[in-house]
């Protein structure tokens, strides 16, 4: 092992540093949260006392087996879901939320798409038009303003989906594996992508995805949740240049240290 | 080039990868009649053969011809009645009273359906009544109509009505139901709430129910009013079930059938608007099923456009 991949793995923040210290400004407080489904025989407990915090501006990944909660998590976050116990408090800030699929209403045209949560702000309609063909020029697809959910390729039908969250104008946009139906190519491009803007527009993301490589990639900090019940097992800072290449040295190592822990964490239940 | 304008051309060099494989060319003339004829000659050909086995019917002798013309006594029988005004009035007031009877079935179907989708209490109390109703066979209500509003016209948009409105209802709360929880989480977190939410995101999503709603409850409404015509005979009002029970009066057969032809081409017309208007809304959203070729895609998508 040389010297510098010892340091990265001495780079493990213990979960013990996840709470801010006080006076720190947090965008997401997600203070001890406990979330159980159903009861009686089919009661599930999903999360179990999980604590993070997301500092305003901050990028942070979640990864962690599937089932482990990281959905459950985000809902929460959205308030689509109360806590059974324990808070969550984004102090009023606005969140975006996007998911896995677009979720765009196929009754509308990507630029309708893109101007519905302006309309919920109250936006005015010529403004609103505006204010979404920019939104869509800066995910490049000023072109496909005219188009159905139906004409455009899943990648494409991504970026109206990112143009839509951008469209709330949030602090925190909560990002449930929005690229992992993507191929290769169009995934890296949409990392740049959405790095480009968050660096631009400055809110936190709390982005989720089981694919720990694109979790270094993007995040200041991979937060490591455990399965069934979710706890927050580890968090790692990921520190080093933007943007970072997917397939680079550094990206590639840090990923492969996580995953060992992941691996061990899926172990522990296999036996 | 900067490392984001270059990320922007190789998107852009993907997005017209994926579209050049849809290229729309509109269809010329030639085309759409090519089309038309494609859909059409099987009809034809089915209206052909009905006919056909009608005639070796009507030529076994199997009744006698009075109470069993043939096609060719039929059809002139038809055109002649279709060269007098009589038939039109018949069938101008019949069409009257269905789209009077059916738009107040709309709009009585319509916010029945909104609040018992809405309340929870109310679809307790009235959700299943609404579906008991659409089992009651039309001609059932006769003779309720009658005694409650007596032989006239209004009898007769009550069961256009009563018949058309339960479908129109079922098809909206359907609808409403149905709205993809994905989308509501998605509109939630949007911001979208009360009003707005219905406006842009669970109405929206219950069009094609609502479609398929309507066109049942027409297929309803057209039974009930025939029924009603009928049976509830008013003074003074040809209507086509008035001409089809003097025909029968008279035992004129020829005329029965002609008159039941005209009532199963307007059933049609009808049936093909819906279809149409159903068409036309699944294509918009991209549900409508792909054509087998390639070819009959990029026909079907230039026409819609
Ligand atoms: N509404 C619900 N009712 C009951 N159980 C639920 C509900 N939502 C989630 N669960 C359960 O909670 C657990 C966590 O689900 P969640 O969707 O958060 O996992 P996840 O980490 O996002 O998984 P994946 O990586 O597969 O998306 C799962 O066991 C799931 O079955
Ligand atoms: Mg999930």
């Amino acid at each position: 092992m040389t010297t510098e991949q010892q340091s990265a793995l001495n780079g493990h923040a213990p979960p013990a540093t996840a709470a801010p210290a006080a006076g720190t400004e947090v965008a997401v407080a997600i203070d001890d949260v406990t979330k159980v489904f159903g009861r009686g025989s089919s009661r599930l407990v999903a999360l179990d006392g999980v604590s993070l915090s997301v500092a305003p501006g901050e990028f942070v990944c979640l990864i962690g087996a599937s089932g482990c909660g990281k959905s459950t998590l985000l809902s929460l976050v959205a308030g689509l879901e109360e806590p059974t116990a324990g808070t969550v408090s984004t102090g009023g800030r606005r969140v975006a939320f996007m998911f896995q699929e677009p979720a765009l209403f196929p009754w509308l045209t990507a630029v309708q798409n893109v101007e519905l949560p302006l309309r919920a702000n109250g936006v005015g309609r010529p403004e609103r038009r505006r204010r979404a063909l920019e939104l869509l020029d800066s995910v490049h697809l000023s072109g496909f303003a005219g188009k159905r959910p139906h004409e455009l390729s899943g990648g494409m039908r991504q970026r109206v989906a990112l143009a839509r969250a951008l469209a709330q104008d949030a602090d925190v946009l909560l990002m449930d594996e929005p690229f992992g139906a993507l191929d290769a190519m169009t995934r890296d491009l949409l990392h740049e992508l959405l790095e480009g803007i968050w660096r631009r527009q400055g809110f936190s993301v709390l982005f989720v995805t089981h694919e720990v490589r694109e979790a270094v990639r993007l995040g200041d900090r991979v937060v490591l949740l455990s399965s069934r019940p979710g706890r927050v097992l580890e968090e790692f800072d990921v520190h080093g240049e933007r943007p970072r290449g997917l397939e680079s040295g550094d990206t590639v190592q840090r990923a492969l240290e996580i995953k060992a822990r992941l691996n061990e964490e899926v172990m522990r239940h296999v036996s | 080039m900067s490392a984001e304008t270059e990320d922007a051309a190789a998107l852009a060099g993907l997005d017209n990868l994926e579209q050049d494989t849809q290229v729309k060319t509109r269809p010329s003339a030639g085309e759409i009649g090519a089309r038309i004829w494609r859909s059409a000659w099987p009809k034809l050909l089915a209206i052909v053969l009905a006919v056909a086995i009608w005639e070796i019917v009507y030529l076994l002798n199997l009744k006698p011809h009075v109470v069993l013309p043939g096609p060719f006594q039929v059809f002139p029988n038809l055109w002649d009645q279709l060269n007098h005004t009589q038939l039109w009035k018949a069938i101008g007031l019949t069409l009257r009273q269905a789209v009077e009877g059916f738009a107040l079935a709309l709009i009585v179907g319509t916010v029945v359906g909104l609040v018992v989708a809405r309340v929870p209490p109310v679809r307790a109390a009235v959700g299943s009544l609404i579906t008991g109703l659409q089992t009651i066979p039309s001609v059932v209500w006769i003779p309720f109509a009658i005694i409650l509003f007596g032989n006239n016209s209004t009898a007769i948009l009550f069961m256009v009505i009563i018949t058309a409105a339960p479908s129109i209802a079922n098809g909206l709360i359907a609808g409403v139901d149905l709205t993809p929880p994905l989308l509501l989480r998605a509109g939630k977190t949007m911001g979208l709430r009360r009003f707005e939410l219905y406006r842009s995101l669970v109405l929206p999503a219950a069009l094609p129910s609502f479609v398929s709603g309507l066109k049942q409850g027409w297929a309803f409404a057209w039974h009930g009013l025939l029924a009603g015509e009928l049976l509830v005979i008013v003074p003074n009002l040809a209507s086509i079930g008035v001409l089809l029970v003097s025909d029968q009066d008279q035992t004129d057969m020829t005329g029965v059938i002609a008159i039941m032809i005209v009532i199963l081409v307007l059933g049609v017309l009808v049936d093909v608007l819906f279809n149409t208007l159903n068409e036309s809304l699944r294509r918009r959203r991209g549900l409508a099923q792909a054509p087998s070729t390639a070819k009959g895609w990029r026909l079907a998508t230039g026409i819609a456009r």
